[in-house]
């Protein structure tokens, strides 16, 4: 109750106030002026909400004056003057509605033009999202190839700097949304969409698939951390690395359980022999905020959950359930732990 | 008319009684169960209408408290995600296709021809055809349903995922089969609105005094015959034959394209809204018209704000597709068309309050769902703006600031209203005044539930929350607003049971409601309660836009009808003068088999395509003993 009570009260006087997916608490340009629009919108029609709801009301209340002193009469037409009184002022208010939605075209219009495509900087970070039944691949674009990066479900961003994102889809019809930044825009295979924000300030905003997408759309999130340029261009540095090598014994054996059993098949890590292209890359996993594209946090714990039966966490993904015994499962822990 | 106390100018109390009883015999059902499959008048088939849709309601109802049980807390395990998403999928398409549209063709089914003075409708079979059609369509999903074959693509089936590829199983296939079903009944009461009311209107019921629920009803049978052959052509052309047949229309690694399945899906999808909501409109109009004892303010301003939502209505259907990217050119013109429906709604709005406002209201159950109306339609109608501006849609699109949004709209505009109808027309069609006290209690139910479930909403959608997801994590801060959701949503079932029981009870007393308990001005309150099958012993002349106000004991009416065989009166479309009489058909067990006989194989067809030629086949036998030629059955006088 309180949750409500509040969110509706501090709309846009508290933001803070608000989970770390919410569009009342703009933390990037597109984000903010969308939130402006939306709370013009909401003052002026919350206005002719309560007019309208006033005279509705006015009107039952008024309605025993005439009974209780007439007798009761079948029909009962008001007189000539009084609907022509009635006939201007719904004349009027009908004006004033046309009147008040053109000014909310222009307003929306103006908005509109401010975040759309074709207002992208030409200076723009660019990153390709694709989705995928239940998780995000991310590619850094950049002409010289050697520095394309490659991740999942996690994307870094530097604050002050305009991003544009790249959307399309490996299956069905995605929608990639983080509320604090932007609004969203549809992954759809064979389609390219494109939309772009530029974060006004640091920190760690959740989005997740908007778009109905099967089984698991509910379990398909992604994180957007926006730092700033020195941090960020630290992350990309060490992001371009490839794995680092297991160095104790119990991670080398960990590196060869993956490599030796199905994980090799689906999963890349770089600088090893495992190159498979239908899950998300893990060159850089113990980077990351969470697994399971936003599921869970990123823990030892989880992970070990997460290895041993993604199907009761997340169920009906593509993940298979492989079977490790625990002297094999705790050497795989050691190593994915390595890979920062 | 039924009341022979006072026979028409002209005309003799044994006269008018012997006429009656000859009527009596004409339109009396044949009795068993040929007879009932075999029923054409269209009070039955309407009440039929409207019971199976409210049994869809239920239906949709409970699968909606299921999915508020599962959202209640944070990872909840009640339902498992396929069985949600099957869930919502059933919530969807049973409101929409099973009972929203028909429970609105069922009301039309029932009032429309008594609204405009005649007998029957124009086509009484296609009617009876047209309702079987709905009917097995029903059953037909959900014996899928309960087999285990639900749809799971929600109720618009967006393509790729609800594609061969990515929906396997029948339950697809069973969703793009049950809308040809219903589609292909609302089709036939379409035809059948439009051809009564401009065919078949009382004698001096030009079109300018066409009551407004006849006229709401007339454009949203326009509707329905532009907008449901699209539905058809996205979900049997493209999807089916996707699915069982390769044609790779929507199919985007073979050179087909999702997003036409979405254009051609929503050509359809929002104009639907209005399909059901325009008559809701009509409903409006009759009960306040009724109940503030004068006729609507600005009749002239709701027709043509209504004929302007009908037009309109199929102009912003991109405005469910503002995130698919589109150029903005073309994304400004479905924004500023989306707002303007406004106005049209807002004309109706202050027509209505007017009307409240110069009136002398009289606070029946009925009134109450009026304001509900107004106060919840209203709301959603303002969050619809919003809605329709691109960039604050692209932040609540896909959120339950949505959900919110098309519930606030639907169930204020369409659901509220009917209740509203249903408490109004009770007596009519069951003979038996409703009992009002009850009816207002579960009014205060349903609105205090409704915005209890509905209002926390839009907040849920701001911060964040998409639809259609199964759980959500604690930590995401949604739990109390879904909680009190959930709450609501038991207050609203609880309404609803309320308002089941007054129904049931309320029939079991007797026949009592007379003919006219509102005092209102339109030809229904001139026939007894509830109607006979001929409905009218004469069809009246009409002389004004509220004929009982004028004339209240009808007795200006059209005699030399034969009374020995089905005849009604066709008359000109504008002015309504007497042209030619015509004899209508009576009972026939042909629509029956010939429904039965697609139904095989349309739902063969859902597992071989090859059942398509049994459905032409058996079908075609439906048909031809339905179009066999006979000479007009003559009763000895």
């Amino acid at each position: 109750m309180n949750n409500v009570i509040v969110s509706g009260l501090l709309l846009w006087i508290a933001p803070g106030a608000f989970g770390p997916q919410s569009a009342l608490d703009p933390a990037a340009n597109s984000a903010r002026i969308i939130a402006g629009l939306m709370r013009d919108f909401t003052i002026l029609l919350g206005i002719i909400f309560l007019i309208v709801i006033g005279v509705a009301v006015a009107s039952l209340m008024r309605r025993h004056r005439g009974i209780e002193q007439e007798p009761l009469e079948r029909a009962h037409l008001p007189s000539p003057e009084t609907e022509n009184r009635t006939g201007r002022i719904v004349g009027a208010a009908s004006v004033l509605t046309t009147v008040i939605l053109l000014a909310l075209i222009a307003i929306s219009a103006s908005a509109g033009k401010a975040i759309s495509d074709r207002a992208i900087p030409a200076n723009a970070l660019t990153i390709e999202v694709t989705g995928n039944q239940w998780w995000w691949y991310v590619r850094y674009l950049n002409d010289d190839a050697s520095q394309i990066i490659v991740t999942a479900n996690e994307i870094h961003v530097p604050v002050g700097r305009p991003v544009m994102i790249r959307g399309t889809s490996q299956d069905v019809i995605h929608s990639f949304w983080i509320p604090d930044l932007s609004g969203k825009r549809d992954l759809i295979p064979s389609r390219i969409t494109t939309e772009w924000f530029q974060a006004e300030r640091p920190g760690r905003f959740r989005g997740q698939c908007a778009e109905f997408c099967g089984l698991q759309h509910a379990h398909m999130a992604v994180w957007v951390v926006a730092e700033d340029e020195a941090s960020f261009e630290a992350w990309r540095r060490a992001q371009l690395q490839d794995a680092v090598e297991p160095a104790t014994p119990s991670q080398q054996v960990g590196q060869q359980v993956f490599l030796s059993t199905a994980c090799a098949m689906c999963h890349s890590i770089r600088g090893t022999s495992a190159h498979g292209q239908v899950a998300p890359d893990l060159t850089h996993l113990a980077s990351r905020i969470t697994i399971a594209a936003g599921t869970l946090p990123n823990n030892r714990g989880n992970l070990a959950g997460w290895i041993s039966d993604p199907q009761t966490i997340k169920p009906g993904n593509h993940m298979a359930t492989i079977p490790l015994r625990s002297d094999q499962l705790q050497p795989l822990l050691d190593y994915l732990e390595i890979l920062r | 008319m039924s009341d022979t106390a006072t026979p028409p100018y002209g005309l003799t109390q044994e006269s008018a009684e012997a006429d009656r009883a000859a009527l009596a015999r004409t339109w009396a059902n044949a009795k068993g169960l040929l007879g009932w499959l075999s029923v054409t008048t269209h009070q039955a088939i309407g009440r039929r209408y409207i019971v199976t849709a409210f049994v869809f309601l239920l239906l949709g109802g409970i699968e909606a408290l299921m999915m508020r049980i599962q959202l209640a807390k944070p990872e909840n395990t009640f339902l498992a995600p396929a069985r949600y998403n099957q869930i919502f999928t059933m919530h969807g398409t049973t409101m929409m296709f099973l009972f929203a549209v028909p429970v609105m063709e069922g009301m039309a089914v029932y009032l429309v021809p008594i609204m405009v003075g005649t007998r029957n409708v124009a086509f009484p079979r296609l009617n009876n055809f047209g309702y079987w059609m709905y009917l097995f369509g029903g059953i037909f999903l959900y014996v899928m349903a309960l087999t285990g074959a639900a749809p799971d693509a929600g109720w618009f089936s967006y393509v790729p995922l609800a594609g061969p590829q990515f929906s396997t199983g029948k339950g697809v296939d069973t969703w793009a089969q049950m809308i040809t079903f219903t589609e292909i009944s609302a089709l036939c009461v379409a035809v059948e609105i439009i051809v009564t009311v401009l065919r078949m209107r009382a004698p001096g019921m030009s079109l300018n005094r066409l009551p407004l629920y006849v006229w709401s009803m007339l454009i949203q049978a326009f509707m329905v015959v532009f907008a449901m052959p699209a539905v058809m052509i996205a979900s049997t052309v493209m999807l089916l034959n996707d699915r069982t047949i390769g044609t790779h229309f929507v199919n985007p690694w073979e050179g087909g394209d999702p997003l036409l399945y979405q254009h051609v899906f929503w050509f359809f999808g929002h104009p639907e809204v209005y399909i059901i909501f325009v008559p809701a409109l009509g409903f409006i109009s009759a009960i306040l018209e009724a109940n503030s004892r004068r006729s609507i303010f600005g009749y002239s301003a709701v027709v043509l704000s209504q004929v302007a939502t009908g037009f309109i209505a199929f102009g912003l259907w991109v405005h469910h597709m503002f995130a698919t990217g589109l150029p903005q050119i073309g994304e400004a013109y479905f924004t500023a068309a989306s707002m303007m429906i406004a106005v049209t709604s807002g004309v109706q709005i202050f027509c209505w309050l007017a009307t409240m406002w110069t009136g002398r209201l009289r606070m029946t159950a009925a009134i109450h769902f009026v304001f509900g109306f107004i106060f919840i339609f209203v709301l959603g109608g303002l969050t619809g703006v919003m809605l329709s501006s691109v960039p604050l849609d692209l932040q609540s699109h896909d959120t339950y600031f949505v959900v919110a949004h098309f519930h606030y709209v639907l169930i204020g505009g369409a659901l509220f209203p009917l209740f509203g109808a249903f408490h109004h027309w009770f007596s009519k069609i069951t003979g038996r005044m409703i009992d009002e006290a009850l009816g207002k209690l579960s009014f205060w139910l349903l609105f205090i539930g409704f915005n209890v479930t509905f209002f926390p909403m839009h907040i849920l959608g701001l911060n964040g929350m998409t639809r259609r997801i199964y759980t959500y994590s604690a930590d995401l801060g949604w739990g109390s607003a879904n909680l009190i959701a959930t709450a609501g949503a038991f207050l609203i079932a609880l309404g609803g049971i309320v308002f089941i029981v007054n129904a049931l009870t309320s029939m079991r007393g007797p026949v009592n409601a007379g003919e006219d308990p509102w005092d209102a001005s339109t030809l229904e309150w001139a026939v007894p309660s509830p109607p006979p099958n001929y409905n009218f012993v004469y069809p009246p002349v009409v002389s004004s836009l509220t004929p009982l106000w004028t004339d209240p004991a009808l007795r200006t009416v059209v005699t030399g009808l034969r009374t020995d065989r089905r005849e009604v009166l066709v008359t000109g479309v504008t002015e309504a003068e007497p042209q030619f009489r015509y004899i209508l058909p009576g009972s026939s067990i042909w629509p029956f088999l010939a429904a039965a006989g697609i139904m095989i194989g349309f739902c063969g067809s859902v597992f071989a395509f090859s059942w398509y030629f049994v459905a032409s086949v058996l079908g075609g036998i439906g048909f031809v003993g339905w179009f066999w030629p006979r000479r007009p059955v003559e009763v000895a006088p």
